[in-house]
């Protein structure tokens, strides 16, 4: 089972005696502020946990799939996300299974 | 925009919480997904993205002091995916200034 907001909110409440209210206000919160950030053309960086950057990408060639008609892919913005030193050798050390 | 920033904009507006239980929520939150991603489960937020661990197969590396060649183990890494509304407002954003 993935982790999702309600584990989150859940936790906050279990952990910090948040009540269920302000656990799901602040979980809601955290992840919209950092929206807000990119959205607004700021990197974000959680240190411990890894940074989020912002990359703008050129137009470049497309196609649609379906009928094989070509289409410019518009200069767009994209989020890309870079691991932190502490997480990638956290997660280095999973050795299960390697269907994600 | 960093941790401590986030934070302090989180305090700012739950001002009916101390500045110390937004810190520490802050925290919370991310040692929870580091915690996830590190026993190789998935984070999924809707509307933010998803976290998931792609798998680096064993590869044949070199010290690149001496040249040596070095066998390294398999390797899982962090992988985030920008989810549609977190793609979308971004985007949005940014061809909104393109156009003025």
């Amino acid at each position: 089972m993935a982790l999702t907001k309600a584990e989150m909110a859940e936790r906050l409440f279990e952990e910090l005696g948040l009540n269920k209210r302000e656990a799901k206000d602040m979980v809601e919160m955290f992840f919209e502020e950092i929206r807000e950030a990119l959205v607004n053309g700021q990197q974000v960086k959680l240190s411990g946990f890894g940074n989020f950057d912002l990359r703008e990408k050129k137009q470049r060639p497309g196609r649609n799939p379906k009928t094989g008609e070509e289409i410019p892919i518009s200069a767009r913005r994209v989020v890309t996300f870079r691991p932190g030193q502490k997480l990638k050798a956290r997660v280095e050390a999973y050795a299960g299974s390697r269907e994600q | 925009m960093t941790k401590s920033e986030l934070i302090e904009i989180m305090a700012r507006e739950q001002s009916h919480l101390a500045y110390r239980d937004v810190e520490l929520a802050v925290k919370c939150m991310i040692e929870q997904m580091s915690q996830t991603l590190a026993s190789g489960e998935r984070i999924e937020i809707r509307g933010f993205g998803s976290f998931s661990l792609h798998f680096r197969p064993p590869r044949m590396g070199r010290n690149p002091k001496t040249g040596d060649a070095v066998a390294l183990a398999g390797k899982h890494v962090p992988h985030f995916k920008p989810g549609k509304e977190l793609r979308e407002r971004v985007n949005d954003k940014f061809a909104e200034l393109q156009e003025a």
